[in-house]
């Protein structure tokens, strides 16, 4: 039988494997249990383990989160779905001033072992407020862990490792890898660690970095690259964005020179800039070039029809690592 | 008379045992020890004096801000007499005379209010949870708190104290809402002391009681005399056993005053009058529960002398030794701890640079 899944299923075994691992495993949101999630996350779930592990909340994300904190404090280990990302801004709150800093405020009597999951970002022709990429909102948030995977398998690994994680992790599910990429998960997987990035492509002319769904598009731009310009790019896969592997990233850089970094989330104050400063912080003699920033714009995220003009897309991450080539 | 009983637009019980000219229903009247009587009175004492130094160095500049408990004594007390040590107890920033019931060290409380993180370090094996500043924030912990005890079996129950302020919050409706539907052992402690600093009862909320908003959820309200000790414990006892046996939750609402400033940061002569205050001094919780006690001939001038002399030393120890706490405090790279169980490389970096810095001299600013 092959092993082969999407994220979604790959999601699926990660929850399947660590609820049964774990008795004191307990998922919550709107929608998870008898509907199996809106997009399938939790399909089969309530069914293994029932209406007391598996609960359809009432709809209210800070009531989701808040009353997952309370558990959390009591030694289980909930996973609170949030349907979008968009909709997570409700429960924000409760992320901020007490998941976030509930064992600093107790001087370590109590912490929270909590993931908070979410499908986030764009791509899937989806409504407003189904699209946004704000991953800043939580890597700027001390005393969390931000994870977001790229693949089925990463995907299931850094799941499994979110949920036994003593602290709180935000896991960013990219929602347009959901179904778009099949790859061998065979069951047992070992979690990964929350603070590595993956170095995903061997390369020594640039040095691409990117996490999620855009990964995809930074893989096709490097093998663009490598067709027309025979240019061999490093490309490392963030996968925890906070905290930041800021060391594979500068190794890297100091390799190369030149790095290009690619993401959705709005330019200013993103990610990118984070890396750019890292780099040049802990790289500037080495590099050769500024380092080049493909990412969403400053707007609102548009309507879908117009979504991918939003997007970075192949073609503007290949012309930046063009120009930074040339510089 | 004290009575129990529908007010014709209330759809909520009100509940009174003792009122404030001392008549007492013996029919409501809780069936409680001399000795638990004592430590009672004993709690709300010391939470009267513990506010009053606190007042006096938080003046000399001695202390920061603070939420004083003057008026809500027997709310706090009654409340909390009615909570088992395995039981959660959730306070929101005004708790200190629960705290104190719950064995909370004075020392701690005073290091908190000193801008010290460790005076909120709640002792191994305490089920209370550090204040919570933001308002109504903490309600949906209880709620989750109670879903796992039920989860896991026990009868333990979670009881989460809050304002009437926080009763226009999201996270109000929220935790009552979750509660209702998940069937868990909370208790939820209103205590209207008809004041959001500025802000009056009235303009909270248009219900004509904060406890009829139970209805909403399909759970049980009762709205208490909240300066009646035996009011609140007596109704706050039934919901304890209701939450422990039925797995149902409670709103009560003691109706008291904060007869004190919102903090010391705040002055109240901007909205309020000072007759008001006047006439709630009448109803003060403390001075009728010494009169219950001198009725029911357990309690003389001598004992009550006894006491505040007692309390008072027990005070100045403790700020003795939080001052000599605060000397041995003097480490400022501990503001890295605790952020995680281990931390990460990116704090471990800040942290190395911080202390390099320490080492060479460089020192934060005034």
């Amino acid at each position: 039988m092959s092993d082969k899944r999407t994220m979604v299923d790959a999601l699926n075994l990660a929850l399947h494997e660590e609820m049964k691992r774990d008795d004191n495993a307990i998922l919550l949101g709107e929608d998870v249990g008898v509907d199996g999630g809106i997009f399938r996350v939790s399909k089969g779930l309530i069914e293994t383990f029932g209406e007391e592990r598996i609960i359809d909340t009432p709809l209210a994300e800070s009531g989701i989160v808040g009353t997952a904190i309370g558990m959390a404090m009591a030694g289980l280990r909930p996973i609170a779905e949030m349907q979008f990302s968009g909709f997570s801004y409700f429960a924000y709150h409760q992320i901020e001033s007490h998941a976030a800093r509930m064992r600093w405020r107790s001087r370590g009597r109590y912490h929270v072992p909590l993931v908070v999951r979410m499908p986030y970002g764009g791509g899937v022709r989806a409504l407003e407020h189904h699209s946004e990429s704000r991953e800043v909102i939580y890597t700027h948030t001390p005393g969390l862990r931000t994870v977001i995977p790229s693949g089925p398998k990463n995907a299931c690994q850094l799941l499994k490792a979110a949920i036994r994680d003593p602290d709180p992790v935000i896991f960013l599910e990219p929602k347009a890898v959901y179904r778009s990429v099949k790859e061998e998960v065979p069951e047992d997987l070992d979690p990964l660690p929350l603070d590595k990035a993956a170095h995903v492509r061997e390369g020594d002319e640039l040095t691409f970095v990117s996490y999620g769904a855009m990964l995809h598009r930074t893989l096709e731009a490097a093998d663009r690259l490598q067709e027309e310009d025979g240019i061999s790019c490093d490309v490392i896969d963030l996968l925890t964005l906070a905290p930041l592997d800021a060391a594979t990233v500068v190794k890297s850089a100091s390799q190369t020179g030149r790095v290009v970094v690619v993401t959705e989330a709005p330019q200013s104050y993103g990610p990118a800039a984070e890396i750019a400063a890292r780099v040049a912080e802990d790289a500037f003699v080495k590099l050769e070039a500024p380092v080049g920033r493909v990412a969403g714009y400053d707007i609102h995220m548009p309507f879908f029809a117009r979504e991918q003009s939003y997007l970075p897309s192949v073609d503007r991450i290949t012309d930046t690592a063009r120009y930074t080539l040339e510089f | 008379m004290p009575q129990i009983g529908m007010k014709p637009n209330d759809p909520v019980p009100v509940l009174s045992v003792l009122n404030q000219d001392g008549a007492l229903d013996e029919t409501l009247e809780p069936d409680l020890s001399e000795d638990t009587l004592h430590r009672m009175y004993r709690t709300m004492l010391e939470a009267r004096l513990f506010d009053e130094r606190l007042l006096n160095l938080q003046r000399q500049g001695k202390l920061g801000t603070f939420a004083p408990v003057r008026g809500q004594e027997a709310a706090q007390v009654g409340s909390i007499s009615a909570l088992e040590e395995d039981d959660w107890m959730v306070p929101s920033f005004r708790e200190n005379a629960a705290a104190l019931w719950r064995g909370t060290p004075m020392d701690g409380l005073f290091l908190f209010i000193a801008g010290y993180n460790e005076g909120l370090a709640i002792p191994d094996g305490k089920k209370d949870l550090p204040v919570a500043v933001p308002v109504a924030s903490q309600l949906p912990h209880a709620v989750g708190l109670a879903y796992a005890e039920k989860f896991r079996k026990t009868d333990n129950v979670a009881m989460v104290y809050f304002g009437d302020g926080a009763t226009s919050e999201g996270d109000f409706h929220e935790a009552l809402n979750f509660a209702g539907v998940m069937e868990v052992p909370v208790v939820f402690v209103c205590q209207n002391n008809q004041w959001a600093i500025s802000v009056p009862r009235k303009k909270q909320t248009a219900s004509h009681s904060i406890a009829q908003k139970a209805h909403a959820y399909g759970i049980q309200g009762i709205q208490v005399d909240g300066n009646d000790v035996l009011a609140v414990h007596a109704a706050t006892r039934d919901a304890v056993e209701r939450a422990r046996n039925e797995h149902k939750p409670t709103l009560i609402e003691c109706v008291t005053y904060r007869m004190e400033v919102h903090t010391t940061a705040d002055d109240p002569t901007v909205y309020r009058d000072d007759e008001d205050v006047e006439a709630w001094e009448e109803r003060d919780p403390i001075k009728r529960m010494r009169d219950y006690l001198t009725g029911k001939d357990i309690w003389s001038d001598d004992q009550e002398e006894e006491l505040r002399d007692t309390v008072k030393k027990q005070i100045e120890e403790a700020w003795k030794k939080t001052q000599k706490t605060i000397e041995g405090l003097d480490d400022p790279t501990v503001i890295f701890d605790h952020m995680f169980d281990e931390p990460t490389h990116l704090i471990k970096e800040q942290r190395a640079r911080f202390e390099q810095d320490l080492q060479s001299g460089r020192d934060a600013d005034e």
